[in-house]
């Protein structure tokens, strides 16, 4: 029994110690506009990507840019530019600047900064110190966005 | 006659400016008389030109239950202020009648609130509770609760179709200039001023919304989302909250000084309470 828990902790801790650790907020390094490098080192999936987009309690990116790639969603905000063909505008390490830091691609731009963990006045008790969100899920909306691109 | 055509295509370009939803033409009347819910913006409110009651935000059938007092839900809660205005409660033994004869005597009030008073600014929260507290020796209401609501509600209605004035200057400007600081102060971690929603966006959806200019004239406000009266503190609460930012104090002086500033922003437009939102 304490043979077997623990194998199974070194199992865990060999699990995580091969994969990357994500790049830390603080660390994410613009160049001109640009973050090349990926946060996570594992390209993101178009598919959580997209609910990232609409979910409201994710990215609620919908509340703010008309997508017509969601017909089925009813409500589309309209304080943003309609993100149809997004990808044929910016280049992936651009979409990931705007997504990670929207203040360092636009200036005094209302659109929240999705990764970002400090430098916030009176954030909610429960998010203090936390990052919109998480290091793959910004992955995952850049390749969701990368999909539109002008036809 | 073409000096009239002319002016007549101006007003119909300021009011299409604003028509690109439904319902913005439409007129706030109630029982005869048309309230005023668009006017010129005070010159203290320097990035906007036009100043707009919520309601020419709000859908067709929002609107509607504003236009009768007894389609009106709020009025239920105005009702019930009216018999609390009369009932005796605290050490004194009276009721707010024993003193304040007529309700109708507070017609003017609603819209010079805050005002200064001494050092402090004060709210019409505060000068109720003062009453309850200092005279008649009763507990104070909660700032939000719904007999505060009620009689917030009960006196603010005495000054409905009056245009909101508050005074800005002498004493009360510092309280101004902080809560026009507040006003523009980017909060939470979504990190926005109201100003980034309520003068940037106004008239645009953010998802759901049809984002107004965040204006007070309306309160309290019936809101069919929670079915009861919303005091101006929770409404600025709810705000911050969406946006992620730890709220301020309700009846505190940072929402106090965010209130003086922003009804000053409102300036000409009618007292509308209680009014009807989603
Ligand atoms: C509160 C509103 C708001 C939200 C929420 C929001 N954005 Fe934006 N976004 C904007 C605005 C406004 C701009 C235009 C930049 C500016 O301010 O000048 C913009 C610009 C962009 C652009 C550049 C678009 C172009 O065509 O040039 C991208 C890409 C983008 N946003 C992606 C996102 C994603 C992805 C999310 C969700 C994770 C998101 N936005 C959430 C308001 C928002
Ligand atoms: C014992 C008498 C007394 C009672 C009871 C009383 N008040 Fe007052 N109230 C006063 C006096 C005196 C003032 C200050 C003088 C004035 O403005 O009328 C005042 C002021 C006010 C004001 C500010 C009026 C203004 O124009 O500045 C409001 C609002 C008010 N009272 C509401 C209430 C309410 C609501 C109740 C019941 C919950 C109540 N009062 C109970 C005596 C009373
Ligand atoms: C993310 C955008 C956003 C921000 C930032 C924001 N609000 Fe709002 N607010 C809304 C929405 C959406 C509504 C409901 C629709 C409307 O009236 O605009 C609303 C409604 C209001 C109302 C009610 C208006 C009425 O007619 O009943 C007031 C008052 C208000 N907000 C004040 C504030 C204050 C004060 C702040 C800053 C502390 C603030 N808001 C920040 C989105 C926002």
């Amino acid at each position: 029994m304490k043979i077997f828990s623990l194998i199974t902790v070194a199992a865990v801790f060999c699990a995580s110690g091969a994969k990357a650790e994500p790049v830390a907020p603080s660390d994410v390094k613009f160049e001109d506009g640009a973050v090349v490098q990926s946060l996570t080192g594992i390209v993101g999936d178009p598919a959580e990507g997209r609910e990232v987009f609409k979910g409201r309690k994710l990215g609620n990116c919908l509340a703010c840019h008309v997508n017509a790639d969601m017909p089925e969603e009813s409500f589309h905000g309209e304080v943003g530019p309609e993100i149809a063909g997004v990808a044929s505008r910016w280049e992936e390490a651009q979409l990931r600047a705007i997504v990670v830091n929207s203040k360092m691609v636009f200036e005094d731009t209302i659109m929240p900064s999705f990764y970002r963990d400090a430098g916030y006045t009176r954030p909610l008790e429960g998010f203090e110190g936390m990052t919109i969100l998480t290091a793959q899920q910004v992955e995952d909306v850049i390749s969701y966005l990368q999909t539109l691109k002008e036809d | 006659m073409n000096i009239k055509a002319l002016l007549a295509g101006i007003t119909c370009f300021g009011v299409a400016g604003l028509a690109a939803h439904a319902g913005q033409d439409a007129k706030l009347s109630i029982d005869g008389e048309v309230l005023t819910t668009q006017a010129a913006a005070p010159a203290h409110t320097e990035n906007l030109d036009e100043i707009y009651s919520g309601w020419l935000f709000r859908s067709g059938e929002t609107q509607a239950l504003q236009l009768d007092d007894f389609d009106n839900p709020g009025f239920v809660f105005v009702d019930q202020a009216i018999d609390e205005y009369s009932k005796v409660d605290g050490s004194a033994g009276k009721s707010c009648a024993s003193c304040h004869e007529n309700v109708e005597d507070f017609a003017g009030l609603r819209p010079t609130l805050p005002r200064v008073e001494g050092a402090e600014l004060v709210s019409m929260e505060d000068l109720i509770n003062n009453c309850r507290t200092e005279r008649m020796g009763a507990e104070p209401w909660k700032w939000s609760g719904g007999k505060m609501t009620g009689m917030t509600a009960l006196i603010g209605v005495q000054s409905r179709g009056l245009p909101m004035s508050v005074a800005i200057d002498g004493a009360a400007a510092p309280f101004w200039e902080k809560g026009k600081e507040l006003y523009y102060k980017r909060v939470g971690q979504l990190d926005m001023s109201c100003s980034n929603c309520h003068e940037d966006n106004y008239n645009k959806m953010i998802r759901a919304d049809h984002l107004s200019q965040g204006q007070i004239n309306g309160f309290p406000t019936y809101r069919l989302k929670n079915a009861k009266l919303n005091s101006i503190h929770a409404r600025f609460k709810g705000c911050m909250k969406n946006i992620r930012a730890q709220p301020f104090k309700e009846g505190g002086d940072e929402f106090k000084s965010l209130e003086l500033y922003i009804a000053s922003r409102a300036e000409g437009l009618a007292v509308e309470t209680p009014s009807v939102r989603n």
